[in-house]
């Protein structure tokens, strides 16, 4: 009877860990679509969200023999629905941190816990390949990011494990997609009360930077930053090799020309599909339209057969007048 | 004969070099390529020059439209519906036929006819239909927010640059015609100089 009781504890323990195992199968990704996920978890990590997902918590102070209110330090505090929306939302909070917080008040050793890097869960394996990962790390590591690691940097600061949402690669809307990566990058760039706890850098100021830049406005809402401050790295669909900004992309034509760079970073997961209207570049028409680089072949065609007709005209129309004046 | 008056000497000129400007950079930008020895100007320098030289041909045309208001210069610039396709074909026939047997030119320059018709309809459809439009769909591709999104299913900004890349092709066109038939005059460079002394040497002068 025992040993009954063991396979079907087993058992229930096998159910309940298969959904987190299986986070980015089709299953999922078609469930990650919908507005109705419940996590199987929901419950079990409401014991965390509890006083983690608001600036506030209240507990029993046994000591004092009575209920405390205090305020949750902001880098704890995480967002119940943006957790649920998340790529990580299939997930319990004990799948990435220590079955030892369950207990309240924590161990005080749970603060030297290991965090999990991206690669930890999703290196070296087959089901994550097509987003190379291991690319991705390679890319990071030559990055000017990098060089603040051990000042605290990690692939969390720019995807937070507890809110992030693959953007590029699901998303219809090109502008969301752009909104969402550049605010990634704003998030310390643009803020400095972030920024300073990585740098001893000056605030910068991002528009006073990018004063050189024709019309602004549309560029930072029609492309990402790393277009221009990133290398086009052709095994990731999103560059992560972050370059210092003497080395960020300054030439117009880098974008505006027929082999716009753009076909091969913001719009490399479209550029596969290809409009048959004549238009170089066409699939950038399908958001946007950048000069030089959307040019129409059949009206390049038209108007030079229409400019070689006019030369063929005065061309013959001055041999007629030098054969009149030879006459003369 | 005083034919051009300083000011419509000197709105042409400006609006000469201002147009010649405009065609090299939109080209430049048109045709841009990475490597830049291949442009005929860089894709920045051409934007910036693109965007000046057209600040002030838009205030170089506003002179030339108050200017016909104004003065009597603006009557060069009416089109007669009276024998309008007859006399377009007999300024055609002169021009391809006529003046290679000698003949007399059909609507000789005098202070009340500057224009033959063939000018008048280039000009008039040159500086008050292709010019306006180029103008304004410039506008709209300066400040791309003023661009209606979606027009019939298609990007309102692929419309305006359409517009403004066929009415700039068409004023490129004008500009080689002009340039060429200027040189149909009593001598290949006596209808220049006019423009430039505003005196006009007719063939019987």
């Amino acid at each position: 009877m025992r040993s009954m009781r063991s396979w079907l504890l087993i058992y229930v323990l096998l159910i309940s860990v298969r959904p987190a195992a299986n986070g980015f199968n089709g299953r999922q990704a078609t469930n990650q679509d919908t507005t109705t996920f419940v996590s199987p978890f929901y419950g079990e990590n409401e014991r965390c969200f509890k006083c983690h997902g608001q600036s506030k918590y209240e507990y029993t102070n046994e000591n004092l023999g009575r209920q405390v209110k205090a305020l949750m330090f902001s880098e704890r505090v995480i967002d119940r629905d943006k957790f649920y929306d998340s790529n990580h939302k299939s997930f319990s909070c004990t799948d990435c941190h220590s079955v030892d917080y369950v207990t309240f008040p924590h161990p005080g050793e749970l603060r030297m816990e290991q965090q999990y890097n991206c690669l930890d869960c999703h290196g070296g394996d087959d089901k994550f390949a097509k987003f190379g990962f291991e690319a991705i790390e390679e890319d990071y590591q030559a990055s000017v990011h990098f060089k603040l690691e051990e000042g605290g940097f990690s692939c969390w600061k720019c995807h937070n494990p507890h809110s992030y949402k693959i953007s590029a690669r699901n998303s219809n809307n090109l502008k969301e997609t752009v909104l969402y990566d550049n605010n990634i990058c704003l998030n310390c760039h643009a803020n400095f009360s972030h920024f300073q706890l990585l740098t001893d850098r000056d605030e910068i100021n991002i528009l006073a930077k990018h004063d050189w830049l024709p019309n602004q406005s549309s560029h930072f809402k029609s492309v990402r930053c790393i277009e221009c401050h990133s290398e086009v790295n052709n095994n990731v669909l999103v560059s992560h090799l972050i370059h210092p900004k003497e080395k960020a992309v300054k030439k117009c034509n880098e974008c505006h020309s027929q082999n716009s760079l753009l076909m091969s970073s913001l719009y490399k997961f479209e550029s596969k599909k290809q409009r048959k209207d004549g238009f170089f570049n066409g699939i950038i028409l399908n958001e946007s339209y950048v000069i030089g680089a959307n040019r129409n072949e059949y009206l390049n065609i038209f108007s030079l057969a229409i400019f070689g007709v006019l030369i063929i005209i005065i061309g013959t129309h001055i041999f007629f007048r030098l054969i009149r004046k030879q006459n003369k | 004969m005083y034919l051009y008056p300083v000011w419509v000497r000197l709105w042409h000129f400006f609006n000469a070099v201002l147009i010649l400007i405009l065609i090299i950079t939109g080209i430049s930008m048109q045709y841009t390529g990475k490597d830049e020895s291949t442009l005929i100007v860089g894709f920045a320098r051409a934007v910036k020059w693109h965007n000046i030289a057209a600040g002030l041909l838009i205030f170089n045309y506003v002179f030339f439209v108050i200017g016909n208001i104004a003065t009597a210069n603006g009557k060069y610039y009416k089109i007669e519906k009276r024998n309008f396709f007859s006399d377009l074909m007999k300024q055609l026939r002169y021009y391809s036929w006529g003046m290679f047997k000698g003949e007399e030119h059909p609507f000789p320059v005098s202070l009340e006819r500057k224009f033959n018709p063939l000018q008048r309809i280039s000009y008039v459809l040159a500086m008050y239909v292709a010019l306006p439009l180029v103008v304004i769909s410039g506008l709209g591709l300066l400040f791309p927010e003023t661009v209606i999104n979606r027009f019939f299913g298609i990007s309102g900004l692929i419309i305006t640059d359409i517009l403004h890349i066929t009415m700039g092709f068409c004023l490129s066109i004008f500009l080689v015609v002009h340039i060429y038939t200027c040189t149909l005059g009593r001598k290949p460079f006596s209808l220049f100089r006019g423009i430039i002394t505003g005196y006009h040497k007719s063939d019987e002068d």
